[in-house]
């Protein structure tokens, strides 16, 4: 019974938010015209109280090691939780404003967030799977709010067919990991992986490492991710791009560095050719792209590269770079997307990178953000883009791999090409016949500034507080 | 002849190959897609309860069940996109899914 009551009281984050979302479904339903807007205050309380209940939480293992609650998960709810919260922040006011605002946009992302809570702490396959599950379901759906548009429902099929198609492989993965290793537990496997890592364990282990590599959009398994950037709604994208990533990536450094850490020489080739793959299909793909969400989807195939190379190393401080340089991505998604969101000309949202010319005069204040936004993706110090890559190819070129690294720069020096033009259009062309810019929604309008502003000035304080935050999250990873 | 674990893995490994094939050979319904998606969670079901009698382990057979449930989860959500998709472009040929390309 104490056994019973002390594995509810680990799960309690994601117990939390599921009785929550049903609640939430209910004030939805019997609260008339007011829902869309009540449900979304109500579901930010729900995912500031989950992460609150994440960090202050008792540390340990539930459910017969099914479910783990440890520095690494607690960072990466904390993370998960506070970026969908925005998400539902600018979600909000872009629904209305577009109205199409529905109370279940909100509750959708709450359900998401107890699957990508689940993930971040899973300690066996099933867990695993069931987060993967739970976190897709709800996100399909969100690809495809749009109901009645063309673009947001293919974008949800496609989205659909693939990410199903992934979690086959990924399953098929886990029967042949469990049945080589003779257990679903990370570390029953770790030890059998440790002793002997034979071929059908390994066999399974590249399974399982396409369908996760499906799950974060690193190439060659990206196909899904250009289309379903372009066709759902912007706010769902910036959900996409920034909790669902960094749940997933969460959960790569659980299977791989804590799972199969003493079998890291049988990976490690195999993530380290995911990331250069998915360095040159971000970096050339994204150079003649005019969609500016389409843009951003190569932009995050190449960082998801960047970010699978911390994992690489399979060491620590590989981990620390990982979790620092999703941590520091994800804000500049943030803001990059809230800026898209504030903006609107002549009534149309902005969807082509010229739409952007000549907002310099406009709004100079977001432009300035922008350019910030810009350079930090470009990695120019001391930007927190600079950063987040320096952390992960420092960790890279510990672990001796020189030349991932040098790749590495290699494509972030192609991909500036794409940044710079954003900076270029912003500054320096005009617009081609008269546009006014509309009146911004307060919320996004000011998580863009904030996040422009975590980039630049603020981030020289924050990293003396991240640094020691993802170092013990990272010391928490038992590799082997 | 005895059938031993080695059958039951080659039946799954046929079964989810089919799968696979059929999501990227077959052009003309996405309905087949879901039906080969569903092949797919099958076949791993095959390999997940041959494994738990050859190990003698349960928590393999556990998995299958959830591997039911959440394929019956996921089929359902797939449909009602697949709806959507019907009611906007009036057919569902997996060739018509091509608004965005590049």
């Amino acid at each position: 019974m104490t056994d019973l009551s002390s594995a509810l009281h680990l799960s309690a984050p994601e117990l939390t938010l599921a009785v929550g979302g049903l609640v939430l479904l209910m004030v939805g339903a019997f609260s008339g015209e007011k829902s869309p807007r009540l449900v979304s205050g109500l579901s930010v309380l729900l995912l500031l109280a989950a992460t609150a209940l994440a960090v202050v939480g008792p540390l340990g293992s539930a459910f017969n090691g099914a479910y783990v609650a440890d520095p690494l998960a607690v960072y990466g709810k904390a993370v998960i939780f506070l970026s969908a919260a925005v998400a539902v922040v600018l979600g909000d006011s872009w629904m209305h404003r577009n109205n199409i605002a529905k109370f279940e946009y909100p509750i959708l992302i709450v359900l998401a967030s107890v699957g990508m809570g689940m993930m971040a702490s899973s300690g066996d396959l099933i867990s695993l799977y069931i987060g993967i599950e739970m976190h897709s379901l709800a996100l399909y759906v969100l690809a495809a709010y749009r109901r009645d548009d063309l673009k947001a429902s293919e974008a949800g099929l496609k989205y659909f067919v693939l990410g199903a198609l992934s979690s086959g492989l990924l399953l098929y993965g886990a029967s042949l990991i469990y049945g080589f290793a003779g257990s679903m537990r990370f570390e029953d496997i770790a030890a059998f992986a440790s002793a002997n890592p034979g071929p059908g364990l390994i066999f399974g282990l590249v399974f399982l490492i396409c369908g996760l590599a499906f799950k974060v959009s690193a190439a060659p398994f990206h196909m899904w991710t250009p289309d379903v950037y372009e066709g759902a709604p912007t706010p769902v994208v910036a959900l996409f791009s920034t909790a669902p990533k960094v749940a997933a990536m969460v959960l790569i450094i659980r299977v791989l560095v804590e799972g199969f850490g003493l079998a890291h020489a049988q990976w490690a080739q195999v993530v380290i050719l995911i990331s250069l793959i998915s360095f040159a299909v971000g970096a050339f793909g994204g150079l003649m792209q005019k969609d500016i969400q389409r843009l951003l989807a190569y932009s995050s195939i190449i960082n998801i590269g960047y970010a699978l190379l911390g994992v690489a190393a399979g060491t620590h401080v590989g981990v620390q770079a990982t979790l620092m340089f999703m941590t520091l991505y994800v804000v500049d998604q943030i803001g990059f997307f809230a800026i898209l969101l504030s903006l609107s000309r002549n009534g149309r949202p902005i969807r082509k990178i010229a739409d952007l010319a000549g907002l310099k005069k406009d709004r100079p204040l977001t432009a300035v953000a922008l350019t910030i936004l810009s350079l930090s993706a470009v990695g120019i110090p001391p930007m927190s883009g600079f950063w987040g890559k320096f952390y992960v190819f420092g960790a890279a070129a510990d672990a001796g791999y020189w030349m991932a690294g040098a790749a590495g720069l290699v494509a972030s020096v192609v991909a500036a090409f794409y940044y710079l033009r954003i900076i270029k259009v912003i500054w320096f062309d005009t617009p081609e016949f008269d546009v006014t810019t509309d009146k911004a929604p307060v919320s996004a309008q000011w998580i863009g500034w904030a996040a422009a502003a975590f980039s630049f000035p603020v981030l020289l304080i924050a990293l003396t507080w991240l640094e020691p935050l993802t170092r013990a999250a990272a010391a928490g990873v038992g590799i082997g | 002849m005895d059938i031993s674990l080695q059958h039951y893995l080659a039946v799954a490994a046929m079964l989810f190959t089919i799968g696979v094939f059929g999501i990227f050979v077959n052009r003309k319904n996405v309905i087949i897609i879901l039906m080969s998606v569903e092949m797919i969670l099958l076949a791993v079901n095959i390999n997940f309860v041959a494994f738990s009698t050859h190990l003698n382990d349960v928590s393999g057979q556990l998995m299958a069940m959830f591997v039911l449930t959440v394929g019956a989860a996921e089929a359902a959500v797939g449909l009602a996109i697949l709806v959507t998709f019907f009611r906007n472009r009036g057919d569902i040929a997996v060739d018509d899914a091509s608004v965005m390309k590049g």
